[in-house]
């Protein structure tokens, strides 16, 4: 709060500072800026005027309640039927699985990080995490496919699919790593010193300080990084598409063949199906239903990274 | 200096800290280390392993050949018209987004009042479009960009607008963070002096925010590059054999390359997008150490 009140008198010592007389140049610029800003908010609402359309006319003639409640989705085949649960049920699996392995390791890593590695040791090897959130999601895709499948056709003694969500899940999980490890590294950095130093003085171990003091006080920013891996999770098609298979599949053994919700989008939408179709509609369908989860994540991670920087700041 | 302070910091923690349980905290410590050597090691596995499988191909042919998907010319195959159409595609994507990008950085940090409700909104939307998924801009590319309003097609502006507006966020969120760090006392010496608040700008902070700013571009437009999901719903998927020869062409990208030899069944067409890959990363790697590069040897310490 304090900050806030400073950075207004700030701002109205700078105003007074500037010249009074109106100069139109430094308007004209201003409003080019301000304009330039404002393109980000044109894009949301554009993003919002392409899927509403279509999606109102895909529930015209499909009821919403065979939408969310219907268990096929054939909706590229003769007789096609519209029930969305199979592909939410993909995304739900590989992100679980995804998340499992993320969150563990990224959490895991941010710890030793931010309270045990020697400052060189991290500048170290923070641009190399960065790098494995870099690589182009093709790639591991094709490396789900061909290097991680195979292996776990060996090994496990069950049936495995050769395109399975498993394989995709553990290398999407590996990819969001780094979006777990340098958000939570984030919030345990600005935790403040007293508190360590206060457990320190009680005779605390450095386990038990990391444990016990800064992740909990890192909270909500931990959660905020693991809702934004959720989200990354979610939103990712490349690997799935590849590694997963495409197929629709009501079922809860991430071992079989499943298509996510972005699958489905990104393999109808490459058809280059005619305009006015309704399985032209159905991309835009689906992708309302993803747009409105992510969002719904991204707003309660932006409000949670918000609530601990106001605490320690 | 902070790195020195850190050290010192480092070193009283451990004389002050207490022992707990000995074999406890030991398997603690060796549990997080697990952790990081696993993300490390399978980034070096992953490496290796597409370097293997790319190797033999590596030649030539891959930026003098055209793809094809016909199994009785694989040897005649390569990714020329996908090298280019990314060339293509990633140079106006810079065009579009960086002095957008920057400019709205600019707005934010240096003209907008964060009290006023606008600007909480463009604030919020910015962090929201950043963690929207890359296929939502493949729909709003699709219903929106190429067909619909503005009925661009299936080209290469269709596909630079489309980057530039997934990896904007990236660009002024970057931008941003290095005009912050411009001190103050800067901006006020040069107010005092009866600059104007653009003539500040110009003159003295954008000049101290560049290398950050570079960095954060490079790094954004390396997102840009190995993007495929959105371009995919533009009609990138196709075999396409030629290069773009303007705007409105048709086009390819690497990525979507690569997509299209791994759906094919022969382990040939495999090879080929392994060595595609090979090319694909060793773009990456130069941008990526370009940026560190500029971040370590030209950024300003105030």
């Amino acid at each position: 709060m304090a900050s806030v009140t400073g950075e207004s008198v700030r701002g109205t010592a700078r105003r007074s500072l500037g010249r009074t007389r109106p100069r139109y140049g430094e308007l004209i610029i201003k409003v080019l800026l301000f304009l330039a800003a404002g393109l980000s908010v044109a894009t949301t609402l554009a993003i919002v005027a392409s899927l509403i359309p279509p999606t109102v006319e895909f529930f015209q003639r499909v009821s919403p309640i065979e939408f969310f409640t219907g268990t096929d989705w054939t909706a590229l085949f003769k007789n096609p039927k519209y029930g969305v649960l199979p592909l939410v049920a993909g995304t739900l699996i590989i992100t679980g699985v995804a998340v499992l392995i993320a969150v563990p390791l990224g959490l895991g890593t941010a710890i030793y990080l931010s309270e045990y590695a020697h400052p060189r040791v991290r500048a170290f090897f923070k641009p190399i995490l960065e790098v494995l959130a870099g690589i182009p999601t093709v790639v591991y895709g094709f490396f789900a496919l061909v290097a991680i499948t195979p292996i776990l056709q060996d090994y496990l003694p069950w049936d495995v699919d050769i395109y399975n969500g498993f394989a995709a899940a553990f290398v999407m999980g590996i990819m969001i790593i780094p979006t777990v490890a340098s958000l939570s590294e984030d919030a345990m950095s600005a935790v403040p010193h007293s508190l360590r130093d206060g457990a320190y003085a009680l005779g605390s171990s450095r386990m038990i300080v990391s444990v016990r003091v800064v992740v909990p006080a890192a909270l909500s920013g931990i959660v905020a990084a693991v809702i934004l891996a959720i989200s990354r999770a979610i939103g990712e098609t490349m690997i799935v598409a590849i590694a997963a298979g495409n197929r629709p599949n009501w079922g809860w053994n991430p071992f079989e063949q499943m298509a996510t919700m972005t699958a489905y989008i990104a393999g109808a939408g490459q058809g280059d199906l005619p305009t006015g179709s309704f399985e032209y509609k159905t991309i835009f369908a689906v992708g309302a239903l993803l747009f409105t989860m992510t969002f719904v994540m991204n707003l309660i991670s932006i409000r949670l990274v918000r609530k601990y920087r106001e605490v320690y700041e | 200096m902070s790195a020195d302070a850190a050290v010192i910091r480092a070193a009283v923690t451990r004389r002050l800290e207490g022992t707990g349980r000995p074999l406890r905290e030991r398997l603690f410590h060796v549990l997080l280390v697990t952790c990081l050597v696993v993300a490390v090691l399978f980034l070096v596995v992953l490496l290796a392993y597409v370097l293997a499988k790319g190797w033999d191909r590596l030649d030539s042919r891959l930026w003098t050949e055209q793809p094809t998907a016909r199994v009785r010319r694989v040897d005649q195959s390569g990714v020329q018209s996908a090298i280019f159409g990314t060339i293509w595609v990633i140079s106006l994507t810079a065009l579009f987004c960086m002095p957008v990008g920057i400019a709205a950085a600019i707005y934010l940090e240096e003209y907008a009042r964060p009290e006023l409700w606008v600007n909480r909104l463009i604030e919020l939307n910015i962090q929201n479009l950043a963690a929207v998924p890359s296929i939502v801009y493949g729909i709003l590319a699709l219903g929106f960009i190429a067909r619909g309003p503005l009925g661009l097609g299936f080209t290469v502006l269709t596909a630079a607008i489309t980057l530039s507006l997934l990896v904007l966020p990236i660009v002024i969120i970057a931008s941003r963070e290095a005009i912050r760090a411009v001190p103050n006392s800067i901006r006020d010496g040069s107010l005092a002096l009866g600059a104007t608040r653009w003539q500040t700008v110009r003159r003295q902070v954008l000049p101290s925010a560049v290398p950050g700013i570079a960095t954060g571009s490079i790094l954004a437009l390396s997102r840009a590059i190995g993007e495929a999901a959105p371009l995919l719903l533009i009609g990138a998927a196709g075999f396409i054999a030629f290069n773009p020869d303007g705007l409105d062409s048709r086009f390819t990208v690497l990525p979507i390359q690569i997509f299209n030899f791994v759906r094919l069944p022969q382990a040939a067409f495999h090879t080929l997008a392994w060595a595609a890959i090979v090319i694909l990363l060793a773009i990456l790697l130069v941008m990526n150490s370009l940026a560190i590069y500029i971040r370590n040897h030209y950024q300003q310490r105030w």
